[in-house]
């Protein structure tokens, strides 16, 4: 047991800290927040950077724009880099998500083709699996490809498609054939964003902030060449996704913990420190606890991921784990700013607002990815080896399968 | 980065658990309950002929000279199977006092003795609480003549000597051995929330006794001793809640309700997730502590904290939902969920219950 790394990997170490030094930009408290059109830009500029160094997708085989290296390399890279102020992790669904998709179904030429664009986000992709009749229960999905000699004609709807707004290509998952169960009538496939038949709807959240979208498709077509596995095989292919959504969230997900530390340090009530009342005591040592717990834990998941293992289902708790933590933090800030609490001016609130911001926008990561709900069966399932829910659904056709809101 | 235990210390792990499964069932326990007596002796000439208790003492000392990590692993295997053995006194606590705190020669005087089980040692731990207006601890010591009374001394009754934290006429601190098989110490047993392992009142009328090495620097001994026996008992905690999770589901998917298994009910695979899940992170955070144990040790106080603190609270809640899981065989005498329950509430409270170490950890948080 050790956090040593091998001669290798601190040679590693020294090469990504060398180039860091001289290519990334420190953090700095009181820098304004910028558009999201600006954030996008900046984004893509530093990936390119990143990828024309040779650091992009380290754990990718060098010819599809990766460096060939291991996992471990990429957590030494994200622990280096987390000390700037770059925009790494901001096409990770892209990346960490679609990039697996194609490098395990797509073709050589297409792989040769489109993998190094999407390592140096020169195209953004995004992932389309979700619609508005087809949420925890992802399966339910309708929006229907029908095959037309060598092509596919999709019509539907998805949403809460992350980044769509910026993408150029996106994984889609669609319903090929009605007749049979829900989980063997599905195919995946690539898609061009910009072509006709699709079209983006941002979707503006409780925050005021537009992350996500709705995506329509009305008679978009896609060649057959760009079907990602076996037709009715999308759901296996859709747990392979998911999977390593899972490892690429894992340690990247923010808790709220080091913010809420920073702030009890600062924070003062009838001029004596807060971090003194035992009350804010219980409450830092148990969320310490947690915080430290999920760090602990993706360690190990790392070991395990770097000695062969796939990433398990366990990735699950720390999705779970942090995201509520990260809105109770929040919550409880602002209970800690007291009547200044509700003030969302960034040159007055602490850390530009943080804690307003996150209060605000914290309820979306616990539904994100799937819900808490949907971690709970996953861990419970899928963990704990425990029996699957009796579905109401199952055996029947799923032209036969009633879904959505019933309700008149 | 490797953050696991190796394949060496997992054989360790396997084999210990398999020995537990066979000599020493949950039921085990519940004689002890049952009988009142102060531990297990055979159990215990069991795994001292194994050499569990010489896994941390050098081979000079009579010792295994292996590290942490295997006796980790064994505490895990030992919590999982509520053992009825007076290991968290006479190991983790006694045996590290005598380490950290006693001279060479009385290391090669006592530690033997320690490693092949012929001697069992408790540890009477300086304590500033007062219940019903008596202090917990009075013991005084005047040239190493111990004079009052150390209550709810873990395996008091068990122990050949004891390991006893006193104050000398000039208000300091330190440790004492005391011989127990002397008229100057009167014992008494006093029962427990958890029987199996039981506690006694330890009072001393010019008792004979000796300080641990030159009776200096106490303060950083006694939180370096609390340190590692607070990663030790964490496992054992953690190997609580692995057997009570594996029993709620065992229990749950056997046991039919409305036509289906109670385990396929989301309000029970929810409150399995949640043990699940609370004791994943105080598994990982007690991984992270043993790491500081054995090299870390400027980390070790805070990762101490936090693997007890997250033990605790994952222990009572394993253990508690255990119960409920179970319904209403969960509260008899004869299931073994309360054999868990009862461990986990004793084990929270030695050494320190949880807002005692969660002050201490966020001490160190704010310090950092």
């Amino acid at each position: 047991m050790d956090f040593k790394d091998t001669p290798e990997q601190a040679a590693f170490r020294a090469e990504v800290r060398q180039w860091l030094t001289a290519n990334a930009r420190p953090k700095q408290s009181g820098a304004g927040r910028p558009s999201q059109a600006e954030r996008y830009d900046d984004a893509k500029r530093w990936y390119k950077k990143v990828a024309d160094a040779g650091f992009a997708c380290l754990d990718w085989p060098k010819e599809y724009g990766g460096a060939g290296l291991s996992q471990i390399h990429k957590v030494i890279w994200s622990q280096e880099v987390a000390n700037y102020a770059e925009p790494d992790g901001y096409f990770v669904i892209g990346i960490g998500n679609c990039g697996p998709a194609i490098m395990h179904f797509a073709s050589e030429q297409q792989k040769q083709h489109l993998l190094p664009r999407m390592a140096s986000a020169e195209d953004v992709w995004c992932q389309m699996f979700s619609e508005p009749s087809a949420g925890s229960d992802v399966a339910g999905l309708r929006t229907s490809a029908v095959k037309q000699g060598d092509k596919w004609v999709v019509n539907g709807q998805k949403i809460w498609t992350s980044g769509a707004q910026h993408s150029d290509y996106g994984v889609i998952l669609c319903r090929t054939d009605t007749e049979v169960s829900k989980y063997r009538g599905m195919t995946m496939f690539y898609i061009d964003m910009r072509q006709p038949g699709v079209d983006v709807k941002p979707i503006k959240q409780m925050d005021g902030d537009a992350h996500f979208n709705e995506v329509f498709f009305n008679d978009a077509e896609i060649p057959d060449s760009q079907r990602l596995g076996e037709i009715g095989g999308g759901w296996g292919a859709a747990l392979l996704v998911l999977m390593n959504e899972r490892l690429a969230i894992s340690g990247v997900q923010p808790d709220g913990f080091p913010e809420l530390l920073q702030l009890v340090k600062t924070l003062q009530i009838d001029g004596e420190p807060v971090s003194d009342n035992p009350s804010v005591r219980e409450h830092l040592a148990d969320w310490y606890c947690q915080h430290a717990g999920i760090k602990a834990s993706t360690n190990r998941m790392l070991t395990a991921v770097a000695k062969g293992g796939m990433p398990g289902a366990e990735a699950a708790l720390g999705k779970l784990v942090g995201a509520v933590m990260n809105q109770d933090i929040a919550n409880y800030a602002l209970q800690l700013l007291g009547e200044s609490g509700p003030v969302m001016n960034p040159d007055f609130a602490p850390q530009q607002a943080h804690f307003q911001k996150t209060a605000l926008f914290s309820p979306g990561i616990r539904l994100a990815g799937g819900t808490d709900e949907v971690m709970r069966n996953i861990i419970a399932e899928q963990v704990l080896g425990m029996p699957q829910e009796p579905r109401a659904d199952k055996g029947m056709a799923f032209k036969d399968i009633p879904s959505g809101n019933q309700s008149a | 980065m490797n953050f696991d235990f190796s394949d060496d210390q997992k054989t360790i792990q396997d084999q210990a658990r398999l020995v537990l499964s066979r000599e020493c069932p949950p039921d085990r326990a519940r004689q002890a309950l049952e009988h009142a007596r102060a531990y297990d002796e055979t159990l215990w000439k069991q795994v001292a002929e194994l050499g569990w208790p010489a896994i941390a003492i050098d081979e000079e000392f009579g010792g295994l000279g292996m590290g942490y990590l295997e006796l980790c692993v064994i505490a895990q295997e030992l919590g999982r199977a509520v053992a009825p053995l007076p290991f968290t006194a006479s190991v983790y606590l006694a045996t590290e006092a005598v380490k950290l705190c006693a001279s060479d020669t009385q290391k090669a005087e006592w530690l033997p003795q320690l490693a092949s089980g012929d001697a069992i040692a408790c540890v009477a731990l300086p304590e500033t609480r007062s219940i019903n207006h008596g202090a917990i601890n009075t013991v005084t010591a005047s040239d190493a003549i111990l004079n009052g009374t150390a209550q709810a001394v873990l395996h008091g009754h068990a122990a050949d000597f004891a390991i006893v934290a006193a104050r000398d006429d000039a208000g300091r601190m330190a440790f004492y051995k005391a011989d127990l098989n002397n008229s100057a110490i009167q014992r008494q047993v006093q029962p427990t929330i958890d029987p199996s392992q039981a506690m006694a009142t330890l009072q001393f009328t010019d008792a004979p006794s000796e300080p641990l090495g030159n009776g200096e620097g106490f303060s950083h001994c006694y939180q370096q001793l609390l340190d590692r026996a607070a990663v030790l008992l964490s496992f054992e905690q953690i190997g609580g809640c692995e057997a009570v999770i594996d029993m709620a589901k065992t229990y749950t998917e056997g046991r039919y309700a409305f036509g289906r298994q109670v385990a396929s009910f989301q309000a029970i695979k929810h409150k399995l997730a949640d043990m699940f899940v609370a004791k994943e992170l105080a598994k990982s955070n007690a991984y992270y502590g043993a790491w500081a144990m054995t090299d870390g040790e400027r980390e070790l106080p805070l990762a101490a904290a936090t693997a007890r603190v997250s033990a605790i609270n994952a222990y009572y809640l394993c253990s508690k939902e255990n119960i409920q899981a179970h319904g209403g065989m969960g509260f008899t005498w004869e299931f073994d969920c309360h054999l868990y329950y009862r461990r986990a509430q004793l084990l929270s409270s030695v050494i320190g219950s949880a807002p005692v170490w969660k002050n201490r950890l966020t001490e160190q948080l704010l310090t950092a």
